[in-house]
């Protein structure tokens, strides 16, 4: 899929965590994340038992989130996604701390924390968003204007 | 970020590629922190070993445990051979018990394999301790050294029991840590951010060790992964009361460090433990509080039936089990349920010694070492409810085994092995 040709609806800008550039489709939660005990690694799906994104998988998405949480497992639970291929595909949050630092370096998606607006905010789940973490720009396309694929087929 | 002499040489690869990896790996984490510098550290808790299938599988297509090493200690794509470990470092809990293996549903060959696996990891001169409760087992660091350490109840409890300082360390970071003797000084290396961000007043007594466990589970959720300082303290804690309060508040939040007044170390008072901070929240936990949080790990519980009871996550202190085995001394665990009682190995020749582990087990019970339920995914076959004394482990074993987990008392926990039958009470 390509969304190239389409002038976003939103840029946001933030500080370069691990460089990189990445799209996908946005999966976001208020909810902090925990990495092992929190995710199924196998299928990169949260499992936590009170999670909002419960039964809901990142793999290939651009995880919009406040932070890590939980076990010192959380670099390795995510490193795993990305061995066995369901890693997401960019990484935007709010709260810096070790356990992110390291999930995001070792997981190697594009990520972005410090933001001049508040990405849980203003990204909604099913936007479409380009992460050029080099030059610290989000780039959000409305799903409104991805629906029936209609915008993207002519791209 | 501003190398040192030393460390500029370790990255420009003088000590070798594994060292090299190493150093390039603090320095991708280091910017990612947006961390100035590394600082020294002579004091690593670390996991090493492969014991899932999947690591079984990854270590034969990589080159055994050194293509375990570079990937999941070093970050590095190519496997490199790896050189003895320059810190005094600690291995943290397994995958399983080596030494119950078919109890906990493992095969022959997973065993042999992790047995090489240890022989390697012991031969780089890492300490096979094998416990989430490296502090209990000769890994006690001093008030202000500076270590890194994985596993988050043990980073909680160096903090703010300790006085020591790390981070939440991972698996990548620790492996890059004992080949350099460095880790970023970022967070709870520095003064400004261990001190207090929230402050708590106790309004009803906590005194039990299920008890601390709640206000940990409660605290967690209120401050996230900031710092509380609790107020009002009665009856002064235990060792078991701080390791299963620690590891309850960073299970719910991700608290890696809090303040006693009057009990912690960097806390003689208010003030001292804010530091100048000004409080962000003032909370206040009394009888609602202490419900609401038992009601919250509780929320899998409904069947009565109890298939299997899980005591030592933390691993179990040897007060613990001596008090695990003062309950269960002259009783039988009912045919219906399974207890396993998991504690360090070094802990267990001391319970084996003191006749404790006997009793234990001729009550029908077994005292395990190196692992734990969450660990191993393992539980006696056919459980679907499970009886716990840990917040940490109720809040885990639900997702991870897709079981009812029940939390109460120790002696509740006793009590459900024994009759079968969950008899625990809200607070």
């Amino acid at each position: 899929m390509t969304t190239s040709s389409l002038e976003p609806d939103l840029v946001l800008h933030g500080r370069c965590v691990v460089p990189g550039v990445a799209e996908g489709e946005a999966l976001v939660t208020r909810e902090a994340i925990s990495g092992w005990g929190g995710i199924d690694s196998r299928t990169g799906t949260v499992v936590e038992t009170r999670h909002e994104l419960r039964g809901r998988s990142f793999a290939g998405k651009v995880l919009v989130f406040p932070g890590a949480k939980g076990s010192s497992g959380w670099s390795n639970a995510f490193h795993l996604t990305r061995t066995l291929g369901v890693a997401p595909a960019a990484m935007l949050f709010n709260e810096m701390s070790t356990k992110i630092a390291l999930g995001a370096v070792v997981t190697r998606a594009p990520a972005l924390t410090d933001f001049d607006r508040n990405p849980i905010e203003v990204i909604e789940t099913g936007d479409w968003v380009r992460v050029d973490a080099d030059r610290g720009v989000v780039e959000v396309i409305r799903k409104a204007r991805l629906r029936g694929g209609s915008a993207l087929e002519r791209t | 970020m501003n190398l040192t002499d030393e460390e500029q040489a370790m990255l420009d690869g003088r000590d070798g590629p594994a060292v090299q990896r190493a150093m390039d790996l603090l320095l991708r984490y280091g910017r990612a922190l947006g961390a100035e510098r590394l600082v020294e550290t002579n004091n690593v808790v670390a996991s090493i070993s492969a014991t899932t299938p999947f690591m079984r599988g990854f270590a034969q297509r990589r080159g055994g445990m050194e293509g375990v090493f570079s990937e999941f200690s070093l970050d590095s794509d190519e496997t490199v051979a790896i050189p003895k470990v320059k810190t005094f470092t600690s291995h943290v809990q397994l995958g399983f018990d080596p030494f119950n293996a078919a109890r906990m549903g493992v095969d022959e060959q997973t065993v042999t394999f992790y047995r090489k696996g240890e022989a390697f990891i012991t031969g780089l001169g890492v300490h096979a301790a094998n416990t989430c409760t490296p502090y209990q087992v000769g890994n006690l660091p001093t008030r202000g050294e500076h270590c890194a350490w994985m596993e988050s109840s043990a980073v909680i409890y160096c903090n703010s029991v300790l006085g020591a300082r790390t981070n939440t360390e991972g698996r990548e970071s620790v492996g890059a840590a004992m080949l350099t003797g460095r880790i970023p000084y970022w967070g709870y290396h520095l003064d400004v951010h261990r001190r207090g961000t929230h402050h708590v007043r106790l309004e009803v007594p906590v005194v039990s060790t299920a008890e601390w466990g709640l206000l940990g589970y409660w605290i967690g959720e209120q401050v996230l992964d900031k710092v509380p300082v609790i107020e009002g303290i009665g009856k002064l804690p235990n060792l078991a009361s701080l390791k299963h309060f620690g590891a309850s508040a960073s299970s719910s939040g991700g608290v890696e460090m809090y303040h006693l007044v009057g009990v912690t170390p960097e806390a003689p008072s208010v003030d001292a433990a804010f530091g100048g901070n000004r409080a962000q929240a003032h909370l206040r936990f009394g009888v609602a509080e202490l419900r609401d949080a038992y009601e919250k790990i509780n929320v899998t519980a409904r069947d009565r039936q109890v298939d299997y009871v899980m005591l030592g996550c933390p691993h179990y202190t040897i007060e613990q089990i001596w008090e695990a085995a003062r309950l269960l001394e002259g009783r039988k665990v009912s045919p219906n349920c399974e207890l396993w009682i998991f504690t360090p190995r070094a802990i267990k020749s001391l319970a084996d010694r003191n006749g404790y582990t006997k009793i234990i087990e001729d009550a029908g019970g077994h005292l395990m070492t190196d692992s734990c339920s969450a660990m191993s995914r393992a539980a006696p076959e056919g459980t679907k409810v499970v009886a716990l004394d840990s917040v940490k482990q109720a809040h885990y074993l639900p997702a991870i085994l897709g079981v009812q987990a029940w939390f109460g008392t120790t002696e509740e926990c006793i009590d459900a092995a024994c009759s079968g039958v969950w008899r625990g009470r809200q607070p």
